[in-house]
């Protein structure tokens, strides 16, 4: 009896002593996850808004981006950008071009939500600024973009679990994150179970983190509060 | 009488194949109110959304306050265009579908425009929106968004949304199709009141009650062409063309088949009266 407690403890002891390297890689994967955010909202707007313009020259490179990402499988893309690009001269570190392949891969899933909500905005919203003198850029700015912004959290919130679902990707450029820690914890340990389940606990955790947020700035800036 | 505040010459305006303008001329001096009725499609809208260049029109010329309106130039690359801007700021409009912008409350929608393409000071744009606000009896709604309010108040915030800019014209298209028959009433008395005040007013309208006693003038426009244009009381009363009568006939026909509401004429003849008094 007395003995089968001595080995659970001896157990979760082991268990516990690596837990500050996992949440080391946690955070790691987090902080990646936070700036491929910032990426793909950059690259996202800018290519929803150049998919609608009238000009060709923003028409067709945003999309051929958009069509481009969406057709070719992630993993090919970081491999891309961290493999491809130092043959052609531009060598980047597994940390800058992990966040530039996923951030510019989510991008063009943040532009299809984009076009989406400004394709449900009524016309008479847009009119009725121009009406009153604004210039479009300023009607899209100050009455279009923030009630799309509104509409649009919950895919986007979607989009962000999946980017950071997708920052396990960057194990294979030798970014030691989430995954690629467990896998070198169960190199050393020979206990995959335990610590692929932790790793799955931890995503959890962090997903469950980006959702909760977003749950609470829609309810925070619901159209009509 | 004085050179008109906004002339239309020939206005032509096509969509692909289909011409909806065929040559629309129309001068409206100071202080007219002028009603624009005619069939569905007939290209009422498209003619007031010319006025704005909400349409660029395809041919013809738009003369306003003195001064030749360039509607061929394109806007630049991010859509600034000081002079489009600078017309459309002393050019209302009003939507029959209201377009108030929800994520905003009442006051900010009122004071949007004045603040950021004007550049007034906020506390100037908050005054003057205050006290049109308190005009039509909505001061106390100010905080809060379009969507507590019934659709009567709405379009009377679209209205005052408008005034806030101080414009010249006022271009109303059909604002009152959307509304419930009881909410008709209290937008018709509005809009009286402004052309008591002397608001300068195109009014396209299937109200023919508030076109004959409200407006001085009435247009009528058949596929794309001005047909009868004249006095409100002869174009609505006594009709020339037999196309006027016609549509004339079947609207008050489909009018009185459903009942008019009795309180619009009198709110319109109440607001007649006031500058008399
Ligand atoms: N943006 C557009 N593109 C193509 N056709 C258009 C466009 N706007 C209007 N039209 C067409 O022009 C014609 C006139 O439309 P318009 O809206 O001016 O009519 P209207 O007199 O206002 O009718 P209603 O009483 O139904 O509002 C219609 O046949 C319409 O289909
Ligand atoms: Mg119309």
């Amino acid at each position: 009896m007395s003995e089968t407690v001595t080995r659970l403890v001896a157990y979760w002891e082991s268990i516990a002593s690596y837990m500050p390297g996992f949440l080391d890689a946690s955070w790691l994967a987090f902080e990646i996850t936070l700036l491929v955010i910032a990426v793909s909202w950059g690259c996202g707007l800018l290519a929803a808004l150049g998919k609608l313009s009238r000009l060709r020259v923003l028409r067709w490179p945003a999309t051929f981006y958009v069509w481009f990402i969406r057709g070719t499988p992630t993993l090919v893309q970081v491999f891309l950008f961290y493999f491809g690009l130092p043959q052609t001269g531009l060598r980047l570190s597994p940390f800058v071009a992990g966040v530039l392949a996923l951030g510019i891969n989510s991008g063009a899933y943040v532009a299809e939500i984009v076009r989406g909500g400004l394709a449900a905005m009524p016309r008479g919203q847009m009119e009725s600024a121009l009406a009153l003198g604004m210039s479009p850029a300023l009607a899209m700015r100050r009455i279009i973009l923030p009630q799309v912004v509104r509409m649009i959290i919950p895919p986007i919130t979607n989009e962000a679990a999946s980017a950071l679902k997708n920052t396990s990707l960057l194990s294979t450029i030798t970014l030691v994150e989430l995954t690629l820690h467990s896998q070198l914890v169960i190199a050393a340990t020979y206990r995959p179970f335990d610590f692929y389940l932790i790793a799955a606990v931890l995503y959890l955790l962090m997903t469950t983190v980006l959702t909760q947020l977003a749950a609470w700035f829609e309810r925070r800036f619901r159209l009509d509060h | 009488m004085s050179a008109p505040v906004l002339r239309l010459v020939d206005i032509h305006k096509r969509f692909g194949d289909n011409e909806v303008l065929r040559g629309v001329s129309l001068d409206v001096h100071d202080g007219e109110v002028i009603a624009i009725i005619g069939a569905s499609g007939s290209g009422k809208s498209t003619l007031l959304r010319c006025v704005n260049l909400l349409e660029r029109p395809s041919a013809g010329s738009i003369v306003f306050q003195g001064e030749a309106v360039d509607y061929r130039a394109r806007p630049g690359l991010l859509g600034g265009d000081r002079a489009l801007s600078a017309l459309r700021t002393r050019i209302g409009m009003v939507f029959q579908s209201y377009n108030l912008w929800p994520h905003k409350t009442v006051l900010e929608n009122v004071v949007e425009a004045p603040i950021h393409v004007r550049g007034e000071a906020r506390a100037v744009a908050v005054e003057r929106a205050e006290a049109l606000l308190a005009r039509i009896g909505l001061a106390e709604k100010r905080h809060d968004h379009p969507s507590r309010l019934s659709g009567g108040q709405q379009q009377r915030v679209a209205i005052v949304r408008a005034l806030a800019m101080e414009p010249k014209v006022m271009l109303f298209d059909e604002v009152t199709s959307a509304l419930d028959p009881e909410l008709v009433g209290e937008v018709l008395a509005l809009m009286a009141s402004l052309a008591a005040e002397g608001m300068t007013m195109l009014v396209v309208t299937h109200e023919m009650d508030f076109a004959r006693e409200v407006s001085h003038r009435a247009v009528f426009i058949d596929e794309g062409r001005v047909v009868e244009d004249g006095d409100s009381d002869t174009v609505i009363g006594a009709p020339t063309h037999p196309r006027t009568r016609q549509f004339l006939d079947r609207v008050l026909r489909r009018h009185h088949a459903v009942g008019a509401s009795p309180g619009i004429l009198d709110v319109a003849h109440r607001a007649r009266a006031r500058p008399d008094e």
